[in-house]
């Protein structure tokens, strides 16, 4: 099967336009024949949900969460990036849409990342109508921050809650529509299968989380917003409840799987401290603004540092190694997220590490005190030698910029960061791979369309901050309302569809008879056991820095893995009613095959490019080499009954509009 | 960690540090038709740097080895923004330190030897679903019945910088969207009210321009929503202020009387 | 929204006990210093008493008024209280209360209960005899005997002591109604002013009266 990715005809900036110029439209009274599905509700589902349900189409919207309010789009601290230029810097469409794909380290389709920069927008104006509220100046306009990797302020935000704040306000246009009756909301229920009737997605199974039922839902189009797949690594920044099943099972009803090597790895988060741990906190990467990032320079000083006998502060500048300023005088530590993690492990690895673990390094803002503290002495005319003074005032500005962050890693680490250097590690983040979709973000399933992080689209091998709340937001809000009535105008005469159809009926056997397996299963470990187990295999051997060594093994240990998983996993209680660790088990069920396809990727990808690192492919001065000549495509996968058999689709990827550069950062 | 037989024996870095010992009194309850009862469990080799979910995730291992169900609880983000953790830990919404959610709280706000009381948040609008898993749908209908700008989701609306607005407005719309709808306000509440909750969005919506043009209607069916579900009345205790992990003032409820007053006058 | 929703909504509800809150200590705080006047000139407080006492605005208009405030008050006080506590069918095990919200403000049921009995004490007293004087037996004017009816009453230590526990009661009433009855009825910036002035008022109100049972009690 070839894939195509039906990108409209002419120039890049037209191209949007004259698409929704020409597509099919279902007439108002037609759409309240039909019927779509939503699976997820964070700030892709969550929009789609609400503008379609505006717009007339019956929705039904599914999430594992108590309430849509929870999706993990919440957690997203620092913005949400739009060219509108407020600021008058000389930011424009072209230029967000460049930055995107060059960011992306130019493994990223031209023509989403335009489009997403034309309603960029949009975006804006919608959600200050929605009552967010997004961070003003003191003339009452909005206010704008910059972020790695762009030379512009375009980044509107709203203290360091902005995805919070714009979750709530898809929220609040969803409650208008389930107000209405126009939104059917399914809390606390998964997917756990699609319904394909003659190779066209017309339903899903899903159990009832509170009562253990497994119900048939049908509908004329299935949409899955159901967020990334980070926590394929046990542990990452994503929530507990963050899964992969919905895009996992419409890959093995034929969704083709893309890409799915290309993790975030974030650089600043709080540190592992113990067996225990069970996720990971980020902590915004504006923190590297003002900290300096830093191990000692000798082993022993990591040593007795790890062993309690020194502390940081001990130690003379000239003990100390500012590694991201030596190797990248330029950019120092604004490098982007993709090459400081991969710093902060090189030196960890090295023995350097300073926390128990040894894995960990530090972020300091004892000389961002000083330089605030030593201006504001000059600002309010007093004595620049009281030592005692500067910090005093120079603690207070940092204060005011970060203190929500330091007094979250103080609850976290029990340190006071403004007497000792932070420790930071970098974590699993964000996963750019997903869903292979078309123009339209439909799946190579017809009807089956994906939306938001669980799509592959529109971020390449590396996401820019400040550009995943976007892009939930522009798919939702502004590209599917119009693909998906392209897709339903022949539908409008079908009527509702039966759930009495043979093909609900065998997926639902099969879904049940997946979940007896795992509760007359009588194992000895829980699921937790291998999930930490698969989450250790990938994060050691398809981590932040992968070889074909390691790749081989990962994906053999992984296949095992799943073997003994099957076999020994316990699952207690029942079916029927509340039971999370069912939940948890059919979960870890999908990541034991995702991660093996995960590995099978990111070893057929022979270069270094954006959040896919191999050390076989590195320039002299260990930096990512990109090899464009054979791996400029998106590598979709089509299942095969395992993940080893996965067959391999190339889409090509033209760059008509940017010139392929090799990023540098020295 | 030596001695116990579950999954945490496999280890991801293997190193030591101090043990505590608890006694943990955890309210269980098969399901919302059947009746029940505070349980004890006692719990060893908890380290004071593990957050209070990693120490039930620890009991709940053990008991699923033991062959015993393991202790439902609530929980998503872990980073205390999703608001979907609840508990009421030792007589207080999640539990003892302030301005945090559940996952947030770490084991060494205790001391070893501690007896520590793990109930769900109780209210008759928040039904157990099961031993500590309420359901706060509640909350949801609430909103439904107002808890939004009609506004069309098609992006034809004006451009966003048309209407200033005061920062001061902005900011404390802000701080009143901070609410995470977690409940402890309610959970708080000697009188299981929620006024705390429906105030935060109410004065969010009323100290912006583009929420005044509804500020009647919203005010006026988002109280007659929370009083249908059955939460008590607030007497101005203020316990709700004190205990929500993201500080939403009382100062939003006195706005919300004094919009509902000017409503009911208007209406 | 319909007028008779209104009347039945959970704000409108503490919006009257708001207000027949404030009504009350307005009415508290004119009988103070009508009492304290009473500590300074016997001549005073008797012809204060007498104008009171025989003026008819005040005996056929405010003082059912102040009846009607006061049963209002109390039976809307009950009513809400049961209706909070059906709010919490199953109460916790543990509760630690005192970690964010102050005793008198948890337990405005019970220091009003009490202040309600000691009403009874009260009227027992001094507003039955009063009544059965003045519309009952019909007795002569006197403008000369309130002073010495009320000093009688405080000869009484247990009278005295009954007396003066109800008004710490009403004082950890008020600590927590003052302010309160701002918030309800939506003033804005309840939080600090508004606090301050209701504590000092749940301090100088009651221990003042406090103070003149005890100068009687003591100088008579």
């Amino acid at each position: 099967m070839a894939l195509d990715s039906k990108i409209p005809e002419g120039s890049i900036s037209d191209k949007w336009t004259n698409y929704k110029d020409h597509i099919n439209l279902v007439n108002p009274a037609n759409k309240r024949n039909l019927d779509v599905i939503i699976v997820g509700t964070g700030l892709a589902g969550g929009s789609a949900a609400a503008t379609l349900a505006e717009l007339g189409y019956n929705v039904k919207a599914f999430c594992f969460q108590d309430s849509p309010r929870r999706a993990h789009s919440i957690a997203a601290q620092g913005g949400i990036n739009a060219a509108k230029n407020y600021q008058g810097d000389g930011d424009s469409t072209f230029r967000l849409f460049y930055d995107t794909v060059k960011g992306g380290d130019y493994r990223a389709r031209e023509a989403n990342v335009h489009r997403l920069a034309e309603v960029s927008g949009n975006i804006i104006d919608q959600c200050v109508a929605q009552g967010v509220p997004l961070a003003r100046e003191y003339g009452g306009l909005l206010d704008n921050r910059s972020f790695g990797g762009t030379l512009v302020s375009r980044t509107f935000y709203a203290k360091g809650q902005t995805g919070q704040q714009l979750l709530l306000g898809a929220y609040s246009a969803m409650n208008r529509q389930i107000g209405r009756g126009k939104i059917k909301m399914h809390n606390r229920h998964e997917m756990l299968d699609l319904v394909v009737v003659d190779g066209k997605a017309r339903g899903i199974i899903a159990r009832n989380l509170v009562t253990g039922e497994i119900e048939r839902h049908s509908a004329h189009a299935v949409v899955i917003a159901s967020g990334g797949y980070g926590n394929v690594f046990f542990l990452s920044t994503n929530a507990m409840g963050s899964n992969a099943t919905a895009a996992w099972k419409i890959h093995k009803k034929g969704a083709f799987f893309a890409n799915p090597c290309y993790t975030q790895i974030h650089p600043t988060c709080i540190p592992v401290s113990g067996d225990h741990q069970s996720k990971l906190t980020l902590m915004s990467e504006s923190l590297r603004n003002d900290g300096r990032i830093w191990v000692p320079a000798k082993l022993e000083d990591a040593k007795a540092i790890r062993e309690g006998k020194k502390k940081p502060t001990d130690l003379y500048e000239a003990e100390r190694d500012y590694y991201l300023e030596r190797r990248y005088p330029a950019f120092g530590n604004l490098v982007p997220r993709d090459v400081a993690s991969r710093a902060a492990k090189e030196r960890c690895d090295a023995g350097f590490g300073v926390n128990k673990t040894g894995e960990a390094v530090y972020l300091d803002f004892a000389a961002a005190i000083q330089r605030y503290g030593k201006e504001q002495v000059y600002v309010k005319g007093l004595d620049a030698n009281d030592a005692e003074l500067v910090i005093k005032l120079g603690t207070a500005v940092v204060a005011n910029k970060y203190g929500n962050l330091f007094q979250m890693y103080d609850k976290i680490v029990d340190e006071n960061p403004y007497k000792t250097p932070m420790m930071i590690y970098p974590a699993v983040h964000y996963t750019m791979g997903g869903t292979w979709v078309d123009y339209n973000l439909q799946t190579t399933i017809p009807g089956c369309f994906s939306i938001g992080e669980s799509n592959f689209s529109d971020h390449g091998a590396n996401r820019l901050g400040a550009s995943a709340l976007m892009q939930g937001l522009a798919d939702g809000y502004f590209v599917l309302p119009y693909t998906i009535g392209d897709y339903l105008a022949p539908d409008i005469k079908m009527g509702t569809i039966s759930t009495d159809l043979p093909e609900f009926i065998a997926a639902e056997k099969a879904v049940k008879d997946q979940i007896e397996k795992f509760i007359n299963n009588k194992g000895t470990h829980s699921v937790d056991y291998f999930h930490k187990k698969l989450g250790k295999i990938m994060w050691d051997k398809v981590g932040m820095a992968r070889n074909e060594k390691g790749l081989n093994e990962a994906i053999v240990e992984i296949a095992a893995l799943r073997e003994e998983f099957y076999k020994d996993v316990k699952v207690p209680g029942t079916d029927k009613g509340f039971n999370q660790e069912l939940e948890k088990a059919t979960r870890v069920a999908d990541f034991l095959e995702l991660g093996e396809l995960f590995a099978k990727d990111a070893l057929h990808r022979n270069e270094s490019c954006g959040g896919h690192f191999r050390e076989e492919y590195a320039t002299e001065e260990g930096e990512a080499q990109r090899d464009d000549e054979n791996f400029a495509y998106v590598a979709a996968w089509e299942y095969k009954g395992k993940p080893s058999d996965a067959v391999l689709h190339k889409e090509a990827l033209v760059f008509d509009n940017v010139k392929l550069v090799q990023r540098s950062y020295k | 960690m030596a001695q116990c037989q579950s999954t945490f024996d496999f280890r991801l870095y293997g190193f030591q540090t101090k043990n505590m010992k608890l006694i943990l009194k955890i309210w269980r309850q098969k399901n919302a038709a059947t009746e029940g009862k505070i349980v004890e469990y006692p719990i060893d080799h908890i380290e004071p740097d593990m957050s209070f979910l990693e120490m039930l995730d620890i009991l709940n291992d053990e008991l699923i080895m033991k062959g015993d169900e393991p202790v439902a609880f609530d929980h998503d983000c872990r980073e205390g923004i999703c608001g979907m953790c609840s508990l009421y830990i030792n007589g207080e919404a999640h539990g003892p330190d302030k301005g945090i959610t559940t996952c947030q709280l770490h084991m060494r706000m205790f001391k070893d030897g501690d007896t520590i009381f793990i109930e769900p948040f109780r209210a008759k609008a928040f039904p157990v679903i099961k031993d500590l898993v309420v359901d706060r749908s509640s909350f949801d209908r609430i909103q439904h019945a107002g808890g939004f700008i009609s506004v069309n989701t098609s992006g034809n609306t004006i451009d966003a910088n048309t209407i200033p607005i005061n920062k001061k407005d902005a900011d404390d719309a802000f701080d009143a969207a901070a609410c995470i709808g977690c409940g402890a306000c309610v959970a708080s509440c000697k009188n299981s009210s929620a006024m705390l909750f429906v105030a935060a969005k109410v004065s969010q919506y009323a100290l912006l321009p583009q929420g005044r043009i509804e500020a009647t209607d919203r005010v006026l069916n988002m109280v007659s929503q929370m009083d249908a579900e059955g939460f008590g009345n607030c007497t101005n205790t203020g316990a709700c202020e004190v205990e929500c992990p993201k500080g939403i003032s009382l100062e939003n409820i006195a706005r919300m009387n004094r919009e509902y007053l000017s409503a009911s006058l208007k209406g | 929204m319909a007028k008779s929703a209104l009347l039945k909504s959970s704000i409108a509800k503490k919006v009257a006990m708001a207000l027949s809150g404030l009504f009350l200590m307005l009415f508290l705080a004119q009988h103070f210093f009508i009492n304290m006047t009473s500590v300074f000139s016997e001549n005073t407080f008797n012809s204060i008493s007498h104008f009171m006492g025989n003026n008819p605005l005040v005996q056929f208009v405010i003082q059912p008024v102040l009846i009607a405030g006061v049963v209002f008050h109390f039976i809307m006080g009950i009513v809400l209280d049961f209706k909070n506590r059906a709010a919490r069918p199953i109460a916790y095990a543990k509760n630690n209360g005192a970690a964010n919200s102050s005793w008198a403000s948890r337990n405005m049921i019970v220091t009003g209960a009490v202040i309600f009995a000691f009403l009874g004490l009260h009227f027992y007293d001094f507003w039955f005899p009063e009544m059965i004087y003045k519309y009952v037996d019909v007795s002569p004017l006197d403008e000369t005997r309130y002073f010495h009816e009320m000093t009688a009453k405080f000869e009484s230590p247990v009278r005295t002591g009954l007396y003066c526990l109800s008004f710490v009661l009403l004082a950890l009433h008020l600590w927590h109604g003052f302010s309160s009855s701002f918030q309800s009825v939506g003033a804005r910036r309840v939080s600090l002013g508004t606090q301050k002035l209701g504590y000092a008022f749940a301090i100088i109100i009651p221990f003042g009266f406090i103070f003149i049972a005890l100068f009687h009690h003591f100088n008579h």
